[in-house]
């Protein structure tokens, strides 16, 4: 990542904070404010941050995936269900059921992620379509079993949809028990304060966060890491030194696929605890913009990442203070309006006006030996 | 006698190759109504009875038939729409917002310019205004993604797809707003209907079936025309073959990248426009949901072949027209639809697997799409 991007990024997440501020400084202070911003930044941005981590181990190693998307959906739904079987057919408790839940979710996403490598990999489908075929499969198999499994002749639940057995807890991570006691001023404790109320955050949330900074150590500083890159880069070397392509590009992709997994458990099973087609809502294509703008690497993606939800905070934000946005402002209170930014930011994103980036040399090509 | 034999074993050979082109598709077909059938059976529903009501659904009367044509009408403009983009390297997954922004555009030119002007107009004017106007903003809407691929290199997968919710919230925006159907009884997001001078006629009394369907023939027809003997096609398709080689044989590539983009908009922006004009007289939000997939689906099952899209075109619209019979004799959801379409396009996209099940060795040219993302 160049200083001119990190400076763009920056720019984009003062501009969208500084709009909060200056609209809800009339009721709240802007510690509030950018602390509150801040934690719902976090929070949004986790799908985002796991689909772009999904997207560059795959791309990494060689495979283009535009099926996040369709991975993050079906995961929303398969981890959702199987939530609901844990507590209401089999009876376990309600946290085993949502752990079971995630466990579900991430197991679909790998699933979809070897899909797509028998496709783009053995097959040697055009990755692209293969992509597609996953992100259609999973609108047609979600709404078909959503619909039959709930309401269809001799269905478990008959036409009821269960309660499920809720969402994952927030974790108190204990900054302030630690820090506090050091602090000698008042506006120290308020910092304090400030940071322990932005990582009190939710499981998936926080690991989304560590698994940047594993997925950075893991594609840099292991040989893991140098194969998955050699394969994405020179296959035809990497197979000459004896690794093995098919099978770097398989573990990689099925990877993704768990990222891809851990992110629609995002939604159904952190988030809140239902589900409804289409809920991904083109979330999976943003996490792919995000990986460009990051230039494959995992701490870029992630701060790109977090400019898209940066953009989905000012949203939600915006709706909060609706009352107090001023009259010639009132475009900001439709949240179609509103809605568009991240769209927009990625088109402008990919134009590369704010730096070039340079894809794996060998995404998108099948290896053929 | 020998120009009489030559022309037989010449008809024999395109028979010969319109039949081996249609094998796969055939075969896929064939293997995802067996798969389709395995999961009906296995979420406790009778797979034959299924099938028996999706075909005579589709296909067991005049309306029933009139009704297939009905659907199949967007569908064409849809898939035809999806099949030009890859005739030129480009993947549109826009279909969806094209066609959005085409049904809004004709459908405001349907019921305010009689109000604009303070006059009726006759049909003869106000319809091919509207249809005019719907094919030009979804070509306009669409080359914005062509002139972005063209000159910034920006994926137009991903720019299409960005593009389609930006069309989604502009419209909602617009169907809550400006446009709302101001009858008091209405509470849903829809413009007001459109000017009878401003519907295209039914073919029939008493079915739904309009002039509509017989165009999308003509305009097929029309594109293989295009694509196959005129010049422009023959760029487009040398563009979508080798960019590389097309720049070398002194064609401007950035103007067909945009051209074809305009052209595919244009394409999926009538599927909307023939919609709104033929069939719903307005524009409702959500109808167009799933539409940008389905016309994918059509495009890769008809192998980007007009006449293969029109037939594919046709067999999704008797599915979807079929599974409301289907689901009255089964109980299945109609939902169970989408999921056998996402089979056939798995089977066709994947015609490798068809290939290996089979044992056909046949090597068909494959599509290559993926050419890393610029930018």
């Amino acid at each position: 990542m160049d200083w001119k991007r990190f400076g763009f990024i920056f720019l984009i997440i003062v501009l969208l904070f500084g709009v909060v501020v200056v609209i809800g400084g009339a009721q709240n202070s802007p510690v509030i404010i950018i602390t509150s911003m801040l934690a719902t930044t976090i929070a949004v941005a986790t799908p985002l941050t796991l689909g772009a981590l999904s997207g560059t181990f795959c791309e990494r190693s060689g495979v283009v995936n535009i099926g996040i998307e369709g991975m993050m959906l079906s995961a929303a739904f398969f981890g959702w269900l199987g939530a609901i079987y844990m507590y209401h057919i089999f009876h376990f408790g309600v946290g085993f059921s949502i752990f079971m839940g995630a466990a579900f979710a991430v197991l679909t996403g790998m699933l979809m992620g070897l899909l797509l490598a028998v496709l783009s990999i053995t097959f040697k489908v055009d990755q692209i379509i293969g992509g597609t075929v996953i992100n259609i499969l999973a609108v047609g198999l979600t709404g078909f079993l959503n619909r039959q499994l709930f309401f269809g002749k001799g269905s478990v639940f008959g036409g009821n949809i269960p309660n499920s057995p809720g969402v994952l807890p927030t974790i108190h991570i204990p900054i302030e028990e630690i820090f506090i006691p050091l602090c000698k001023t008042d506006s120290c404790i308020q910092i304090v304060d400030s940071i322990n109320k932005v990582f009190d955050q939710k499981p998936i949330a926080i690991s989304a966060i560590l698994l940047v900074f594993i997925s950075h150590y893991v594609l840099f500083n292991t040989r893991w890491g140098l194969r998955t890159r050699a394969v994405g880069e020179h296959p035809k070397a990497a197979d000459t030194v004896g690794i093995n392509v098919i099978r770097m590009r398989y573990a990689n992709v099925m990877i993704g696929g768990m990222l891809a997994g851990l992110a629609g458990a995002y939604f159904t099973i952190e988030s809140v605890p239902s589900f409804e087609p289409l809920l991904t809502n083109g979330r999976g294509f943003i996490s792919l913009a995000a990986m460009i703008f990051g230039n494959w690497t995992p701490i870029g993606a992630w701060t790109a990442a977090l400019v898209f939800g940066a953009s989905q905070a000012l949203n939600i934000k915006l709706q909060l203070f609706r009352d107090l946005i001023p009259p010639q402002w009132a475009f900001l209170q439709q949240s179609y309006v509103v809605g568009l930014v991240p769209y927009i930011l990625t088109m402008i994103i990919l134009t590369g006006i704010i730096g070039r980036t340079t894809p794996p040399a060998a995404d998108g090509q099948p290896y053929e030996k | 006698m020998q120009s009489e034999s030559q022309s037989g074993s010449s008809v024999r050979r395109l028979l010969r190759s319109a039949l081996d082109a249609m094998l796969i598709p055939f075969l896929a077909i064939l293997t995802a109504v067996v798969v389709g059938g395995i999961i009906i059976a296995v979420v406790r529903g009778n797979p034959i009875l299924a099938y028996y009501g999706l075909i005579s659904g589709s296909f067991g009367s005049a309306k029933a038939l009139s009704e297939t044509a009905v659907w199949a009408t967007p569908y064409i403009f849809g898939g035809l729409a999806v099949a030009l983009a890859f005739k030129g390297g480009l993947f549109n997954i826009g279909a969806e917002g094209q066609l959005a922004i085409g049904a809004t555009t004709s459908a405001l030119i349907g019921y305010a310019l009689p109000q604009w002007l303070g006059t009726d107009l006759p049909l003869i004017i106000h319809l091919p205004l509207a249809v005019i106007v719907g094919m030009a903003a979804g070509a306009l809407w669409a080359s914005v993604a062509g002139f972005l691929k063209a000159y910034t290199g920006g994926h137009e997968v991903i720019n299409t797809i960005m593009m389609n919710y930006i069309a989604l919230n502009t419209i909602s925006f617009l169907l809550n707003g400006p446009m709302k159907d101001r009858n008091p009884n209405n509470v849903i997001a829809r413009t007001p209907l459109i000017a009878e001078s401003a519907r295209i006629p039914a073919i029939f009394d008493g079915l739904r079936v309009h002039w509509g369907f017989v165009f999308a023939l003509l305009v097929a027809f029309l594109i293989w025309w295009l694509l196959n003997k005129t010049t422009v096609g023959f760029e487009i398709r040398t563009v979508g073959a080798n960019p590389d080689a097309a720049k070398y044989a002194g064609i401007n590539v950035k103007r067909i990248i945009i051209l074809t983009m305009a052209l595919s908009g244009m394409l999926a922006g009538l599927a909307g426009t023939i919609e709104v004009t033929g069939l719903n007289y307005r524009h409702e939000l959500g109808f167009s949901i799933g539409y940008g997939f389905d016309a994918i689906a059509i495009a890769l099952l008809g192998k980007s072949h007009p006449l293969g899209v029109v037939l594919a075109a046709i067999l999704f619209a008797a599915m979807r027209n079929g599974a409301t019979r289907m689901q009255f004799l089964t109980q299945m959801p109609i939902d169970l639809i989408s999921m056998l379409q996402a089979l056939i396009l798995l089977f066709v996209a994947a015609d490798a697997i068809v290939r290996y099940i089979y044992r056909i060795r046949v090597e068909s040219e494959r599509v290559v799409l993926t050419r890393g993302w610029g930018g």
